[in-house]
């Protein structure tokens, strides 16, 4: 039987074709994505693999807790950071930790330059290819480029004369015959729609965007130290003020901060979001790649306003979880319940003592075990194909409640859309009523896209909002930035778990964390691209990139633009997906912490 | 180590014909959609020297190294990408997806053997016969040994390619493996640091194409110029280390007043890298600055040397005596009083001295 349809409704026909797209480029790490096509080359089976393992939580397995921050923040390096800030959090609920308020502010800042620069990034050089033509660019015309530019910003590079040197540059590349990254790809294709005067405006972009985003991280700089992989520190953050002293952070430093946050706004809202709108509006009848988005999205909630308040009313953008497509309800999300986020291996390169259960991260245990299955073709070095019915990833499979979940910037929008936010509420009715689309088309490849750009526009507006609080509270005579009360490992519950959480640029990321004897016991992450790239589960679940690529059509199954631009679309991060933690059996007693 | 064979001289030289030359040029033309005078023009420019060509992996890592990359202040990424080197497979940034990506690395052979850079991000995984990398349904490894047999020399780009970094640390589940430990008949420039700084990553390679040559590197194949001194060296900080004045406690009266970091267990004594002179993202700041201590990442095997916030011990403090910092730090501190008369003695001298030779020129 080639036809079946998965418990969570999608139909399955491996009849068609076979179609191998290893590796997926432009993203973090290695995936591969196989398909069947239909006689019509439209998918009517996906399957999504995880390249790589590291197995980083062994490796923090009896190490001191307060290094946790700095060997996860190495789970990725693109969405630096996020892993750090989750780890730090982790081990300051497992000890009871209460940070100053600085150091929330701080935290905020860096999380939303992050989102900031990453989605900026994500844009324009890991996705907008699968858009844009760059080889038709040098068809343009720039006076038309020009006009077409300044009629949708006021963004100053706008001139006839500007377009003319990027077109003159990109002439020369071209003519060198050395096309380096853009070698041997799909211009040209019947699946381009944007007119040459389109295409050379976002090549400006993706020029300009590429120095811009220097900028951005220069927040991390500031208070980490460096970018990518700033420091931070449990208890706070590991920077100082020294407002009329030598030896921290002083107001030359504040006033760049403020800079940066000004230019960021500046460039996200004259050339990121016209831009999008711009390429939006031409392919609008590209409705595909809604898989679970208008079923099951998942939102942890970010930016705690208060610090030590994870009330999701105390969110700057407040999470939860949508089920079947209702949004009319928004359900809580404890990641402390058993019951709530499992991870499941039946289809994953590991091993269980029973696979038909799924483990909270809490009770987690994972054993690596490479295996092909009956159906593969190749070897088991020289895989040609793939059998998705036995092990197939090293990826788990995580379901909240048993759900398959899709996380990220669509997911958090359409949670805070829910919650009826009235910035979020405003951003995206204000997004459809300009495109003139209505709000199921959200949910969708574009939609995905969409959202993360309005979030980008809101992270830089939110930096702004973040950093007035932290100059009133300096201002009102605050100026700590760490509490070390529990830094020393003698004042430490002999046993403990915590878990931390965070909005990362890719989604919902959490990390939970055993301590025994002031080491790490255990440690556990469950990462954003582990839920949307996730395996099929023992019932036969598919995860959010797999249902996401059911129904597209392709324009030439040997050009798989269409697959990358659904995959792009969820801005993929393998390192990060793929991990795994110790074998463990012993039953640690349970601890309340709060 | 110079590249400077044209495309056309390497196509001849492998016996193809100044007519076949022709037809590959008129055939990219026609692939790009450009009519036939774009092929002459692509004649010439290939003719002519063309840009190096780099092709860029990845194996086990974070991308951190990329991503620093691209923060470049001087240059800027875009015109090392544009103008200066030819980056035809970085599967970070590429257009092309699956076999049309693979097919380059072999086009690359085909056109440029034995006179590509082969820059290494991440490091292979050698358990599970390499299966814990996959790339093309293949171990990561033999795509790595496959174009290291054909280019001319390999960049080990940060920690993981040098030393093997994070996936490495104990117990290295995976047995990562650092790049020069895998490929033996290769000249490995070790850039080491996680990630690299990027002025540091761009300095490489600009040197290397300006000067034709590889960068003067040390016993371990790191460059002299970014990696012959230990931060401790020309840390800002340093006066507070002699002084005995330290930081205790993360945002204490001493890290106000930015005291040393080494009681926080820095590790800038014991680590070679440019942090403390080129700094971060445009020379704004590095780690010790923002007020946390190094972590030595730029080491092999920093993540296994202790925590992060325990001190180095047996450091070579002033380049002669070997002690430990808690020794000289102690020392300098318990005999203040000795050690701020020494050095007003030694200023009084010094300034003697200024005063006689501006004396001498009056």
């Amino acid at each position: 039987m080639t036809e079946t349809t998965t418990p969570n409704g999608f139909k399955l026909d491996t009849s068609g074709q076979r179609v191998v797209v290893d590796p997926i480029c432009r993203i973090e790490g290695h995936l591969r994505i196989e398909v069947n096509v239909d006689d019509n080359n439209v998918i009517r089976n996906a399957v999504s693999t995880g390249n790589m393992w590291r197995g980083l939580e062994v490796i923090l397995k009896g190490r001191d807790p307060r290094d946790a921050w700095a060997f996860t923040e190495r789970i990725c390096g693109v969405c630096t950071g996020v892993h750090a800030l989750t780890s730090v959090r982790a081990v300051e609920d497992a000890l009871g930790i209460q940070i100053p308020a600085n150091a929330n502010h701080i935290r905020n800042l860096m999380m939303l330059a992050q989102h900031t620069q990453d989605h900026l990034v994500h844009f324009y050089h890991l996705h907008a290819l699968d858009w844009v033509d760059v080889v038709s660019a040098l068809k343009a015309d720039p006076r038309a480029t020009s006009e077409l530019m300044q009629s949708i910003t006021s963004w100053p590079k706008s001139s006839p004369g500007y377009f003319r040197d990027v077109q003159a540059r990109l002439k020369r590349f071209v003519e060198s015959g050395q096309l380096g990254p853009f070698s041997n790809a799909y211009w040209g294709s019947a699946a381009y729609k944007l007119p040459p005067e389109a295409n050379l405006m976002a090549v400006s972009h993706y020029l300009e965007a590429l120095d811009f985003q220097r900028e951005i991280v220069k927040i991390h700089t500031i208070f980490g130290g460096r970018n990518p992989h700033p420091n931070w520190v449990v208890g706070g953050m590991p920077c100082s003020f020294s407002l009329d002293g030598t030896g921290g952070i002083n107001m030359e430093w504040l006033n760049l901060v403020s800079s940066i946050i000004d230019r960021s706004i500046e460039f996200i809202d004259k050339v990121y979001i016209p831009d999008l709108k711009a390429i939006a509006s031409f392919y609008k009848e590209w409705t595909y790649g809604g898989g679970l988005a208008g079923k099951n999205l998942l939102s942890y909630g970010e930016y705690p306003d208060v610090a030590n308040d994870w009330s999701q009313e105390n969110m700057l953008m407040p999470g939860g979880a949508i089920i079947g497509g209702d949004l009319s309800k928004v359900h809580e999300v404890d990641l402390r319940d058993p019951e709530q986020v499992q991870e499941f291996v039946a289809h994953s390169w590991y091993t269980y003592p029973d696979e038909n259960q799924g483990l909270h991260p809490w009770d987690g245990i994972t054993e690596p075990h490479f295996e092909l299955g009956p159906n593969a073709k190749g070897t088991k070095t020289n895989i040609e194909q793939l059998d998705e019915n036995a092990k197939y990833s090293f990826i788990k499979a995580p379901r909240w409640r048993g759900h398959a979940m899709e996380v990220g910037p669509l997911a958090r929008y359409v949670v805070a859309y829910a919650r009826g936010e009235e910035e979020i509420k405003d951003q995206v009715d204000g997004l459809l009523h300009d495109l003139g689309l209505p709000l199921p088309a959200i949910f969708s490849t574009l939609g995905r896209t969409a959202a993360r750009g309005l979030e980008c526009s809101w992270a830089a507006h939110k930096m702004r909002y973040v950093f007035d609080n932290m100059m009133a509270n300096l201002k009102a005579g605050d100026t700590a930035t760490a509490n070390m009360d529990k830094w020393e490992p003698e004042t430490w519950p002999k046993v403990t778990k915590g878990v931390g959480h965070v909005e990362a640029p890719r989604g919902a990321l959490g990390h939970w964390i055993h301590i025994k004897d002031t080491k790490i016991e255990n440690y556990q992450a469950v990462v954003p691209t582990t839920w949307n790239a996730s395996p099929r589960d023992p019932k036969g679940n598919i995860g959010a990139y797999e249902a996401a690529l059911l129904g597209t059509p392709m324009v030439d199954a040997e050009q798989p633009l269409e697959i990358l631009r659904t995959i792009h679309s969820f801005d993929p991060c393998l390192a990060c997906s793929t991990h795994v933690m110790t074998p463990d059996g012993e039953e640690l007693t349970t601890v309340k912490v709060r | 180590m110079g590249i400077q064979q044209t495309f056309y001289e390497a196509m001849r030289e492998h016996g193809i014909t100044r007519r076949s030359f022709l037809k590959f040029c008129s055939l990219t033309a026609a692939g790009l959609g450009m009519g036939p005078e774009f092929a002459g023009k692509i004649a010439h420019a290939l003719e002519t020297k063309p840009r190096t060509p780099v092709i860029w992996l990845h194996g086990l890592e974070c991308t951190c190294c990329t991503e620093s990359f691209i923060r470049s202040a001087h240059p800027l990424a875009a015109d090392v990408i544009l103008s200066m080197i030819s980056l035809d497979y970085d599967d970070t940034i590429m257009a092309a997806a699956g076999y049309q990506a693979e097919e380059i690395l072999d086009q690359t052979i085909a056109k440029y053997d034995g006179n590509f850079i082969l820059a290494c991000e991440g490091n292979p995984p050698l358990n599970e016969d390499g299966m814990y990398c996959i790339q093309a349904g293949k171990p990561y490894v033999e795509k790595l040994r496959r174009m290291a047999d054909h280019c001319k020399a390999i960049i080990a780009w940060g920690s993981c390619a040098s030393w093997g970094c994070v996936q490495a640390a104990h117990p290295n589940p995976t047995r990562a493996t650092p790049i020069h430990k895998v490929i033996t008949d290769k000249p490995v420039i070790k850039v080491p640091g996680c990630p690299p700084i990027a002025e540091v990553m761009t300095g490489v390679i600009t040197y290397m194409l300006t000067f034709d040559r590889f960068p003067e590197l040390d016993r371990q194949g790191r460059p002299k110029m970014f990696y012959s001194q230990r931060l401790h060296d020309k840390c800002y900080r340093r006066p507070h280390f002699d002084a005995g004045q330290f930081v205790e406690r993360f945002d204490d009266e001493g890290a106000r007043k930015g005291y040393c970091l080494y009681k926080m267990g820095c590790k800038g004594p014991t680590t070679h890298n440019a942090c403390s002179t080129v700094e971060w993202n445009g020379g704004l700041s590095w780690p010790v600055k923002s007020g946390h201590g190094c972590l030595g990442c730029a080491e092999d095997n920093f993540w296994d040397r202790g925590s992060f916030y325990s001190s180095v011990t047996n450091l070579n403090v002033t380049g002669q005596v070997e002690a430990t910092a808690d020794k000289v730090g102690g020392i300098l501190a318990g005999a203040a009083a000795i050690g701020v008369a020494a050095h007003a003695a030694a200023s009084v001298v010094s300034h003697t001295k200024d005063s006689n030779k501006g004396g001498a020129q009056q």
